[in-house]
């Protein structure tokens, strides 16, 4: 007899895996909606803004008339206590002093970049004011392009964290739940193939890795404008080898633990160093020469830098062939690992 | 006769008790077998050794004329098994757990007359979450009954059930029984395995301890019934009555005196006449026909139901 195809184990046991995953909402909104929110949260938090015009003080008049000359400061003429005053609260950035003598003085923290670029520009227009003319030409030609913005830089390290998120989830949560509730032992006494078990997982996974990467991206292309530059099915593919990376890490996981709180405490102690060393929020290159083995190593930090060099340089697979070549060792050991170790009961 | 399972010398220990010590089995193809014992007798484990699911350390067992290192993928199809302990996936529907479960078997009912034969037409789209306990149970024993087995494992299927779902899953098991299925139960319950089982094998401490039919286990007690009685006061010993007249056996538990009693009518005013002789008043009198759990404390001296 023709078996049809909806009839199918692994048809049917694939089907379980979306079943299961639509009726837990809470999982929808952390695989779906949480990293659009982050996305939207950081992206507003640190958009680009108009070039801000710099607070300062001034006393006497005709020096704040010459400070205003220049068009980044807004200048305020105070007497010397009030201006102290606004300087420790940070209401101004510098504090010009007219010198009795002639000459001014300027008082501003240094170690505060406005201050020190609010110093910059009064000594220029000062300058200006007192006639002084510079010798060389100078024109300016200003780059505001997507791509070098810092939501640009976030969104592929928040897909890569979604990605390493619900790989991991998705396998290790479910496979010790039906392990704890005798499910599994159940499903191993009826002639189901335990092969295609497992690969319901994994096609659950890429089915819902295109939704779950459409919507980020999609997000991210539409409302800021992220570049999407190299070409999509590279990028696509990285999706999937990362997908299948952080899978096979969730199996290795799940493969023994026999509760929840067991499995939880695993997979929060490997993703936890990924969270802060892979660089999801702030380039990994930021910490020590000494970690960067390790920190390269991980698999997250490959496929951040992946997706980067893909999304954002417009790189193509061979210059990313290392980070590959880590996602693709990471696979191959765990899905190894988690075989050996994997117990059915 | 054919013979559906075959049990021999099995053994198997964990780290720190001996669970099976050298059991032997047959069921016949077309019975109902049950295994009775207390908690711990190593049922369990045994039917778990016969379902595929564990080795046993020694012995033989030959399940339809297979065997499990050989044969595992036939016998799985051909075996429809309840555990214990399971919880099916709790997010699913009866209907969709059925669904997947069929579609593991070669051939089978169709989804829709499995839900008809354990009565859950009604919860046909309901979540296995928001089952009781009772319809769980009848969903658990579908996902056993919808590759047509040849041979159905039932491991205490009505343990923690109200009455009434218990007596609803006996009479499903009855009809399963009389559609001509061979039927391997555990149990504690002595009710359940009198009513249900053909033969029955009492199992204590890994060790079967007497097999028969549960009629041919009671007969051999040799006393058909069972007197229970208090006194005020002690001061009366077992062995002064063993010789009243159809007194079979006595013991005293729990501060009662039990007498296994083969005629009512002759031991019952023997007994009175007895008391009244020495003066003893009789605080409480009751009697019931004998039952497998009086088979089982007359062998082991403990009762079936200790230590739940």
């Amino acid at each position: 007899m023709e078996i049809r195809w909806q009839e199918r184990s692994l048809v049917q046991l694939t089907l379980v895996r979306f079943r299961e995953f639509w009726r837990e909402r809470e999982a929808v909104f952390w695989v779906f909606v949480f990293p659009v929110l982050l996305a939207a949260g950081l992206g507003i938090a640190f958009r680009n803004r108009a070039p801000e015009v710099l607070k300062i003080g001034a006393t006497g008049k005709e020096l704040a008339s010459a400070l205003g000359q220049g068009k980044s400061l807004n200048v305020k003429l105070l007497d010397r206590g009030e201006g102290e005053r606004e300087l420790r609260t940070g209401a101004i950035v510098l504090l010009a002093l007219a010198r009795p003598e002639g000459g001014v003085i300027y008082r501003y923290d240094d170690t505060n970049p406005d201050g020190r670029t609010a110093r910059l520009l009064a000594e220029q227009a000062i300058q200006r004011a007192a006639g002084v003319r510079v010798g060389v030409a100078e024109s300016d030609d200003l780059v505001r392009e997507p791509g070098s913005r810092y939501i640009d830089f976030l969104l592929p390290g928040l897909l890569g964290m979604n990605l390493m998120g619900s790989g991991m989830w998705s396998l290790g949560f479910s496979i010790v739940y039906a392990r704890k509730m005798k499910l599994l032992k159940r499903l191993v006494a009826s002639p189901m193939s335990r092969a295609e078990y497992l690969l319901s997982f994994l096609l659950a996974r890429l089915t819902l890795m295109i939704a779950e990467v459409g919507a980020l991206l999609g997000f991210g292309a539409l409302v800021f404008g992220v570049p999407l530059r190299g070409p999509l099915w590279q990028l696509t593919l990285l999706c999937v080898v990362t997908a299948l990376a952080f899978s096979a890490l969730g199996l290795l996981v799940a493969s023994r633990a026999q509760t929840i709180e067991a499995v939880s405490g695993l997979m929060n102690f490997i993703m936890m160093p990924m969270w802060v060393f892979s660089g999801v929020f702030f380039s990994a290159n930021r910490f020590p020469a000494a970690l960067q083995p390790f920190i390269q190593a991980l698999p997250l930090t490959a496929a951040i830098n992946a997706l980067r060099a893909n999304m954002l340089e417009g790189a193509g697979v061979s210059q990313y062939g290392g980070e590959m070549a880590i996602l693709a060792a990471w696979i191959a050991v765990s899905f190894f690992a988690a075989l050996k170790l994997f117990r059915w009961r | 006769m054919e013979v559906s399972l075959a049990v021999r010398g099995l053994r198997k220990a964990y780290a720190d008790v001996v669970a099976v010590d050298g059991l032997d089995l047959e069921v016949r193809a077309g019975e109902c077998f049950g295994l009775l014992g207390p908690n711990g007798a190593g049922k369990t484990t045994t039917i778990e050794i016969c379902e595929g699911l564990l080795e046993p350390d020694a012995g033989s067992v030959e399940v339809l004329g297979l065997r499990w290192a050989s044969d595992a993928a036939e016998l799985r199809q051909r075996l429809g098994v309840q555990l214990q302990e399971t919880q099916l996936a709790e997010k699913l529907t009866v209907e969709e757990t059925l669904r997947l479960f069929r579609s593991f078997y070669r051939h089978g009912p169709p989804v829709a007359a499995v839900i008809g034969m354990v009565q859950l037409e009604e919860k046909r789209k309901a979540r296995v979450g928001q089952l009781s306990g009772g319809q769980k149970q009848r969903l658990a024993m579908a996902c056993a009954l919808v590759g047509e087995p040849d041979l159905l494992f039932l491991d205490e299927p009505t343990t923690g059930l109200d009455p009434q779902a218990r007596r609803q899953l006996w009479d499903l098991i009855e009809r399963f029984k009389t559609a001509g299925r061979t039927i391997i139960l555990t149990t504690h319950y002595m009710d359940e395995a009198e009513r249900l089982c053909d033969r029955v094998a009492i199992i204590d401490h890994g060790k079967a301890i007497a097999l028969g039919t549960p009629r041919e286990l009671v007969a051999a007690l040799g006393a058909d019934h069972v007197v229970e009685f208090a006194t005020e006061g002690d001061g009366l010993e077992a062995g002064a009555l063993e010789g009243l007249a159809g007194v079979r056996a006595a013991r005293a538990e729990d501060g009662f005196m039990r007498l296994q009693v083969a005629q009512l009518h002759v031991a019952v005013p023997a007994l009175l006449d007895e008391l009244a002789r020495r003066g003893i008043g009789l605080t409480e009198l009751r009697t019931h026909s004998a039952t497998l759990e009086d088979v089982f404390v007359s062998l082991t001296g403990r009762h079936l139901r200790d230590g739940d």
